[in-house]
């Protein structure tokens, strides 16, 4: 067993490793940007010296990513306090913040948030007096793009501590075929001690599954993935099954949601609602097949099936005829 | 990857994958005296791998890659293979170490105690640390100083050094040509030569040492010495270093117990004698 499959395989069963392809496992980690989790999910494992020194190095380096994620958020809710806006953090600085499961040596870059859109323009404006710039022009075709089509405004990116931060106003671009409900999301998301929020608990799973399967080309899904498998675990509970299954319908997600669970299913054995997730398909096996192509030397395999899912992905952003536009103009540059 | 070359330098073992065979033919003649890892196990991967699947053999060009990347860094013609395997050595060092405080810096020890040199590219550290490491010093590393957070000592990475333009005439007049690996003429930073350090300080890559004194050397001005206050030292150091942000206040803690255990200056030198004799002087000077 090697690379990404073997990397599933640890995170999956830590006791299971035994002696194992390391630098493998580890090249596979990083570039799923999975190594912090692996290092806490291995913590307990009897592992050679060297392998433990770079997972306690991975476990420290995580500590530093949580603090800096939690500042970063810290100094987004000094900037729109003001506003009185309802700030929903996203994603990992969500995990954090909040201290779910998932948070456990989880990698963030960005960070997200989700304000009412109607409150978009004084958002942004509040962001930039307070230190963040256009990461891109702030006129022209991609500018135009973003705020027309997208669920976030362009990214911004700050002046002083180099962080990014994607404002969206919904969790998935306005293009896509499946209309989450936002003001629903912002109506069940919940109030952290800093008055910063989260989504609410159904709607997390609900994002990520999104995030996964209904926008992008799955690159780095692995990680999503392995959020969706914690997050899952932590939340289950028959009740939670019965919210989950109504707020997926009313995102018009619910295939995204069964396909999240399915999968997680089958690569971190998560225990599931079999009914709401339904049977394991043959097109489940093409994203199965998807998620696992890295290597032990960490290079990623399956380039035409990969192609194929970049394709898919602007396939599912965008109808044909928007698509064949914007091909052209990218194209033209 | 069709070619697999594993080294250990110092504590850190390397597995470097290559598309081709000749950068890894190269690299194994330069580090034939290196160890490979006693555990088999590597701390990081280099790939160095077409930059599209036809460069492998219809104008080959190779890009650096492995577990940590630069998204723009410029592949390289397969004639300077074994620099694109240094160089992404080195960005492993950069971007992902982080067991230890990375001090971009060269280091030489002598009765057990270090001298740990930095300055920006062309002051010189690196041929100060070559000529004293064929001079009764030990050359500890010329490119990146570890600095163990807990101990407080400097730690070996004696990589091959890397000799630019003016620097390769002077060290081939001194030094075996057995050491030495191919001269590298059209590269990005002109002709590079690199050079293997002795047998004692390959045979010592496991012994660390206290560092004793700070030097920050500057080449091609008038001579002048200058002492150094902790508040610049620290400001250089960190503008030196990769991944102090990261270590937090590990990082911030260690540095600021070396830059107190160890007298720091800043030295301009018109040519590579004086400097000696200028070290020689302040050693001298410490030891006494």
């Amino acid at each position: 067993m090697r690379g990404a499959r073997l990397l599933v395989r640890a995170l999956r069963d830590p006791d299971g490793v035994g002696d194992c392809d390391w630098a493998g496992l580890i090249s596979a980690a990083r570039a799923e940007q999975l190594m912090g989790s692996l290092a806490f999910r291995m913590e307990e494992q009897a592992v050679p010296a060297r392998v433990a020194a770079t997972f306690e190095a991975a476990r420290r380096d995580a500590a530093q990513t949580r603090t800096q994620a939690l500042w970063e958020a810290e100094m987004a809710r000094r900037a729109l306090a003001p506003l009185g806006v309802p700030v929903i953090l996203m994603k990992g600085t969500a995990f954090h913040a909040a201290n779910l499961d998932a948070c456990v040596g989880r990698s963030v870059g960005d960070l997200d948030v989700m304000v009412p859109r109607r409150r978009l323009d004084e958002v942004e404006a509040a962001l930039l007096r307070a230190g963040w710039e256009h990461v891109k022009d702030a006129q022209g075709y991609d500018d135009d793009y973003y705020r027309r089509w997208m669920h976030e405004l362009p990214p911004l990116i700050h002046r002083t501590r180099d962080r990014m931060i994607d404002v969206h106003h919904t969790i998935l671009p306005l293009t896509a075929r499946p209309r989450p409900d936002a003001e629903a999301l912002i109506a069940a998301s919940i109030a952290l001690e800093n008055g910063l929020r989260i989504l609410s608990p159904a709607d997390i799973v609900i994002h990520a599954s999104a995030h996964l399967f209904a926008d992008g080309d799955l690159a780095g899904g692995l990680r999503n993935l392995w959020d969706i498998d914690r997050l899952l675990r932590e939340f289950d509970s028959p009740e939670f099954r019965r919210t989950l299954l109504e707020r997926a319908r009313l995102h018009q997600l619910a295939p995204h949601v069964a396909r999240a669970l399915r999968l997680s299913n089958r690569l971190y054995a998560t225990p599931i609602d079999r009914i709401f997730a339904g049977r394991f398909t043959l097109a489940d096996r093409l994203f199965e097949a998807r998620l696992l192509a890295r290597n032990g030397w960490g290079q990623e395999r399956r380039k035409a099936l990969r192609f194929a899912f970049y394709l898919r992905s602007h396939w599912l952003r965008m109808p044909p005829l928007m698509l064949a536009r914007h091909l052209w103009i990218k194209a033209r540059r | 990857m069709r070619h697999r070359l594993d080294i250990q330098i110092g504590p850190v073992a390397f597995r470097i994958g290559s598309a081709w065979k000749a950068p890894l033919d190269a690299l194994g003649r330069l580090y034939a005296a290196y160890p490979a890892p006693a555990d088999g196990i590597c701390d990081f991967t280099v790939r160095l791998e077409p930059e599209k699947p036809w460069r492998r053999i219809f104008r080959p060009s190779v890009a650096i890659r492995g577990d940590y990347v630069l998204p723009d860094a410029a592949p390289m013609a397969l004639a300077h293979g074994l620099l694109a395997a240094e160089m992404g050595m080195n960005l492993q060092m950069a971007l992902g170490q982080k067991s230890w405080l990375l001090l971009h810096a060269s280091t030489v020890e002598k009765g057990g105690r270090a001298m740990i040199m930095t300055g920006e590219s062309g002051a010189g550290k690196s041929t100060l640390a070559a000529l004293l490491g064929e001079r009764g010093w030990r050359l500890m590393g010329d490119e990146f100083a570890l600095l163990d957070m807990d101990s407080g000592q400097l730690l070996p990475f004696p990589r091959a050094i890397s000799l630019k333009n003016g620097a390769i005439r002077v060290m081939e007049a001194k030094v075996d040509a057995a050491r030495f690996g191919p001269r590298l003429e059209g590269t990005p930073k002109g002709e590079i030569r690199h050079m293997r350090p002795n047998d004692d300080s390959l045979a010592r890559m496991g012994e660390g040492a206290m560092p004793a004194l700070i030097l920050f050397p500057r080449f091609g001005e008038a001579e002048a010495i200058r002492p150094v206050g902790a508040a610049e030292s620290f400001m250089r150091f960190t503008q030196a270093s990769t991944n102090y942000v990261n270590l937090g206040r590990r990082g911030f803690e260690s540095l600021n117990r070396l830059i107190d255990a160890c007298p720091a200056l800043a030295i301009d030198y018109p040519d590579t004698e004086s400097a000696l004799a200028l070290v020689d002087d302040f050693w001298g000077a410490l030891a006494a």
